[in-house]
């Protein structure tokens, strides 16, 4: 962002020497992770790929091995890129934000973090200590698709699909200003069927180098053989 | 200005330089180090990716002042009296160069994944490697100098 002069800041804080923020911990119900973990890191952590396998997936996808190498999960989900990894996967996991400041611990839904693009619930002089993932359940399967024009690039259109209790929930990244989640699809629906009714629901932004028409056209694609390989993996 | 000590390829370095200068001219104007190069200047490109504590980064993406208490290795570092490392001497057998420019980059990248991956399969190399941007090669032989490095030590070569 500063790179390209998009933003200007007066003041910067270093938070990567806050100590004991990079921690990956399994507890009863979730998987909490600090905000300083970084990309490689859960991307690799056995614990992650056990219990949340979408997550471990993704992650190993974002940008490229040096960029994952330092890039961090606390980083991405305050920076709330609207085709990011790792908001999308928030959102359709339902994991908690956790905040703290002055006022203290906060913990927020995902899908009320992400306000809009690059916009978030955080408050002046807060900052994201960690995020907590539920933990996937015997049986659930998942999928995670992401079109770009180059390996590494953010996605033109991302979806995060999970199967659970018999019921399918689909996050698109990157066609709106923030992920949206469309739940209770039943995986009896063909994929097809299940791909029309996202690709109507969602209202991509026009932009003069990713036409909307475009990105519905790819929400589409990429919904059916989400859903498709999702319901065939094990 | 800010005075702060840096430490490159093991070297104590006593640097003078505004906070916003970025570890990328920092290496290559302060400490006179310019193997380390600069192409797109947003992350992007990979040709000025150094390793701080031993983990790949890129240099532009870092300010230099963050760097106080880490250690911050470059291309430099790399050949151990005038001998290439493995890798730097698979590129030069196999034509896996042309202009250069990006070989610093890739050296790098390659020096810090071979050792967590000492054995990778070409389609991870490949992967790995397309955070490094080369408009000459073709990539190809920078593919196979990175296997030819790989596959040493093993029974059968690939």
């Amino acid at each position: 962002m500063m790179n390209m002069r998009l933003v200007q800041p007066a003041d910067l804080i270093d938070l990567n020497a806050v100590a004991g923020l990079d921690f990956i911990i399994e507890k009863d119900d979730c998987l909490e992770i600090g905000a300083l973990a970084r990309h490689h890191q859960v991307a690799n952590s056995p614990v992650v790929k056990k219990h949340c396998a979408l997550l471990a997936e993704a992650a190993g996808t974002i940008g490229h091995y040096a960029i994952r190498s330092r890039g961090t999960l606390g980083g991405s989900l305050a920076h709330a890129d609207p085709a990011a990894q790792l908001p999308l996967v928030a959102a359709t996991l339902g994991a908690e934000i956790v905040v703290n400041g002055k006022r203290g611990e906060r913990r927020i839904a995902a899908k009320d973090f992400f306000v809009s693009m690059m916009s978030t619930a955080l408050e002046p002089g807060e900052i994201v200590v960690s995020a907590r993932f539920p933990k996937a359940g015997a049986g659930d399967r998942h999928a995670y698709l992401q079109f770009s024009r180059r390996t590494g690039d953010f996605a033109i259109v991302a979806v995060a699909c999970m199967l659970q209790k018999r019921k399918l929930r689909i996050g698109v990244g990157g066609a709106e200003d923030k992920p949206r989640v469309l739940e209770d699809f039943s995986p009896e629906e063909k994929p097809e069927a299940i791909a029309r009714s996202v690709r109507e629901a969602v209202d991509p932004t026009e932009s003069p180098r990713v036409p909307a028409l475009y990105r519905k056209e790819l929400v589409e694609v990429l919904v059916k053989r989400a859903v498709a390989k999702c319901l065939s993996s094990s | 200005m800010p005075e702060f000590e840096l430490s490159v390829n093991g070297e104590r370095y006593s640097v003078r330089a505004e906070p916003r200068k970025l570890l990328s001219d920092v290496l290559r104007e302060d400490c006179r180090l310019t193997g380390t190069h600069v192409g797109c200047e947003h992350g992007v490109c990979g040709a000025c990716t150094v390793l701080v504590d031993g983990k790949p980064s890129r240099a532009c993406l870092i300010y230099a002042v963050q760097m106080q208490g880490h250690e911050v290795t470059t291309i430099e570092a790399v050949a151990k009296d005038g001998k290439l490392s493995p890798l730097q001497q698979a590129l030069h057998e196999v034509h896996g160069l042309q202009c250069g420019f990006c070989t610093a980059g890739i050296v790098m990248t390659f020096e810090a994944y071979l050792r967590e991956n000492p054995r990778p399969t070409e389609a991870e190399v490949r992967e790995v490697l397309s955070g490094n941007l080369c408009r000459c090669t073709g990539y190809h032989n920078i593919v196979r100098a990175i296997l030819r490095v790989a596959n040493e030590g093993r029974d059968a070569p690939a």
